[in-house]
């Protein structure tokens, strides 16, 4: 019970192609900015959207190969699919809903609904079973979509943005009951979103879609320890260089200025990455033992937990986190002419 | 705080309503326009005898009449009205506007036009009529006659009634249905169907009340003979000028009742101001 696929779609202006190995009772996020393809992903996945090139396989199973003239439409795939907003049926009640997968393969109207009981029991929604759509709220809606999804035992669940359509109060909770009923799940499981709290709690690994391609896998901790693409970085929160390594622990940025890492790495393509408290303030020009240090002025300072995050326009631009003490007495205000250090130590520099 | 927007919106600027003379003036006299014709009907029907009247031979043949074949028309519009309007609002296709107006235009055309139309075409010296007539299938001036102008006429209010119908259904919901297992043809059935059920209702109301008040397509086209293409408004145009304008008025007020339940029970879509 495995997904080995590799998705590609050609869009008038957009490619996709995405290679994806999941395995049965992984969670993967697939996140990215809007536009990366990830709903296109998951439409091809679902069957929705056809293959230009590649091959999708599914516990052994070929679902989409136009090389091979191979491809199942989307009633036919053992695929379960929580849309964005939820596209429950508006005519049909919360039972009913999460009977359609059921009757149209064939079961029984009375078996059918007794089994949906079943599943909206396990969500915690039997009270809720002849309300309508319109009369559930939006974190109930969720779990009826879920259950409609589970319903016909699929082996490849996707998600589409499940908790998009939710409010901040009931996200935190949602999302908590979510991950604990895919947890249930035993299938391949495949959360599209563009939330990295979502990806964070939700999923064992997180595949970074950018303008239609893999940008970067991995842990949540290693993608946000080593982003790999500045959406990533700064949703993050850390601030992210790309630029060339050369002697001496020099990288060379591409707006021209240079970093001073305490790490040797190989020549070649690097990124760099400093944490917003690594990066140090001063209304001078610091005096310190800090190697690196370069003169800027302050766009805009946001809150930030019981921190503050100073935005500072510079070459390279920094995000620097400091506390309300140190805003207040250094007078941080837009439009300060500060001077920005960072220690060597504090610098991680990696591959490209 | 949206509501309040809106009606200060609706209100204009803060200026004090007045009742502004000389439109509620015309106003006024377009309501009685309508509403005078009405109370015409009403004050000259011969209630003591409408029972009678209703229950005459030539009345009754006319409502059967009327009856067949308004609802045939309406069985076929929805036969053929239902796939056009899904075909319109989902396939794109080359000479589409083409098809649209080629549909819509039966409501713009006097409807003698139509029959007129309909003659050449589908009489026994038309386009298609003659080989029709060669194969033993007759049209102008029978039953199946009156239905099939009745169809052109009436069919144009349901296409388009769907049409707006099936554009406006959330698309996405049929996705979620595929994914769910439903084939096309069950998705249809079981999610695009139910969504569009208000607007199929309306629309075919609206067609059959069309149908069954059609005059000058039938009349054109399938002749007046009482029994066979006599329906109810030729039957009422009939007595009017001749003998009986009794039977006439009695059967004016069973077609103004008609529609009058029609636009009640379809109050929720026409007469509420949105």
């Amino acid at each position: 019970m495995s997904l080995v696929a590799h998705v590609r779609v050609d869009l008038a202006g957009f490619t996709l192609d995405v290679e994806l190995e999941v395995a049965p009772g992984e969670t993967v996020a697939i996140v990215g900015p809007n536009g990366a393809g990830k709903t296109t992903l998951l439409r091809a996945l679902a069957g929705l959207r056809a293959l230009t090139a590649g091959r999708i396989e599914l516990d052994g199973v070929v679902l989409d190969e136009p090389a091979t003239g191979t491809y199942l439409p989307p009633e036919r795939r053992p695929v379960g699919v929580v849309f964005q907003d939820h596209l429950l049926f508006p005519h049909l009640d919360a039972r009913d809903n999460v009977a359609f997968g059921l009757r149209t393969r064939g079961q029984g109207r009375v078996g059918a609904r007794r089994q949906a009981d079943e599943w909206l029991g396990r969500v915690g929604l039997t009270d809720r079973a002849s309300a309508r759509p319109r009369e559930l709220s939006g974190g109930q809606a969720q779990r009826v979509a879920l259950a409609r999804a589970l319903a016909p035992s699929p082996t490849l669940l996707l998600l589409d943005e499940p908790l998009a359509a939710l409010d901040a109060t009931t996200r935190n909770e949602v999302r908590r009951q979510l991950r604990h009923h895919l947890t249930t799940f035993p299938g391949v499981r495949l959360v599209v979103t563009h939330d990295p709290v979502d990806a964070a709690v939700l999923a064992d690994r997180i595949v970074v879609l950018d303008a239609g391609r893999v940008a970067q896998t991995g842990t949540p901790a290693e993608i946000t320890a080593r982003p790999r693409t500045r959406w990533v970085a700064e949703l993050s929160g850390v601030n992210l260089f790309a630029g060339d390594a050369s002697t001496g622990g020099r990288v060379a940025l591409e707006g021209g200025s240079t970093l001073i890492a305490a790490d040797q790495a190989d020549p070649g393509p690097v990124f760099a990455v400093v944490h917003p408290r690594a990066v140090s303030l001063h209304r001078t020009r610091p005096e310190g033992s800090a190697r690196n240090a370069w003169p800027g002025r302050v766009r805009a300072v946001e809150s930030f937990g019981d921190r503050l995050r100073v935005r500072v326009e510079a070459n390279p631009p920094v995000v620097a986190e400091v506390t309300a003490a140190a805003v207040a007495d250094m007078g941080l205000v837009e439009g300060a002419d500060v001077w920005i250090a960072v220690k060597a130590t504090e610098i991680d520099v990696y591959r490209a | 705080m949206r509501v309040q927007a809106a009606a200060r919106r609706r209100r204009g600027t803060g200026v004090p309503d007045r009742r502004p003379a000389l439109p509620v003036l015309a106003a006024t006299l377009a309501v009685t326009l309508f509403a005078l014709p009405l109370a015409g009907l009403v004050w000259r029907a011969p209630w003591s005898s409408a029972w009678e009247v209703l229950n005459s031979d030539p009345a009754g043949d006319a409502l059967r009449l009327s009856m067949i074949t308004s609802l045939a028309a309406t069985a076929i519009s929805l036969l053929l009205g239902l796939p056009l309007a899904w075909v319109q609002a989902r396939v794109e296709y080359p000479g589409k506007r083409i098809v649209r107006a080629l549909t819509t235009l039966p409501m713009v055309l006097p409807p003698v036009v139509g029959g007129v139309a309909l003659l050449l075409a589908l009489g026994r010296r038309g386009l298609v009529g003659r080989e029709l007539d060669r194969i033993g299938v007759n049209l102008p001036f029978t039953t199946a006659g009156a239905i099939v102008a009745e169809t052109f006429v009436a069919m144009p209010f349901l296409v388009l009634t769907l049409e707006a119908a099936f554009r406006g259904s959330d698309r996405r919901l049929e996705d979620a249905a595929r994914t769910l297992g439903a084939r096309p043809f069950a998705v249809f059935r079981r999610v695009t169907l139910p969504l569009v059920a208000p607007s199929l209702v309306a629309g075919t109301v609206l067609c059959w009340a069309r149908a069954l008040g059609e005059f000058g397509a039938t009349i054109t086209f399938a002749g007046n003979l009482q029994g066979t293409t006599q329906t109810l408004p030729l039957f009422v145009y009939v007595k009017l000028e001749g003998s009986d304008p009794e039977s006439a008025i009695v059967l004016s007020l069973v077609l103004m009742a008609i529609s009058l339940a029609v636009l009640i029970g379809l109050r929720d879509r026409w007469l509420t101001a949105r």
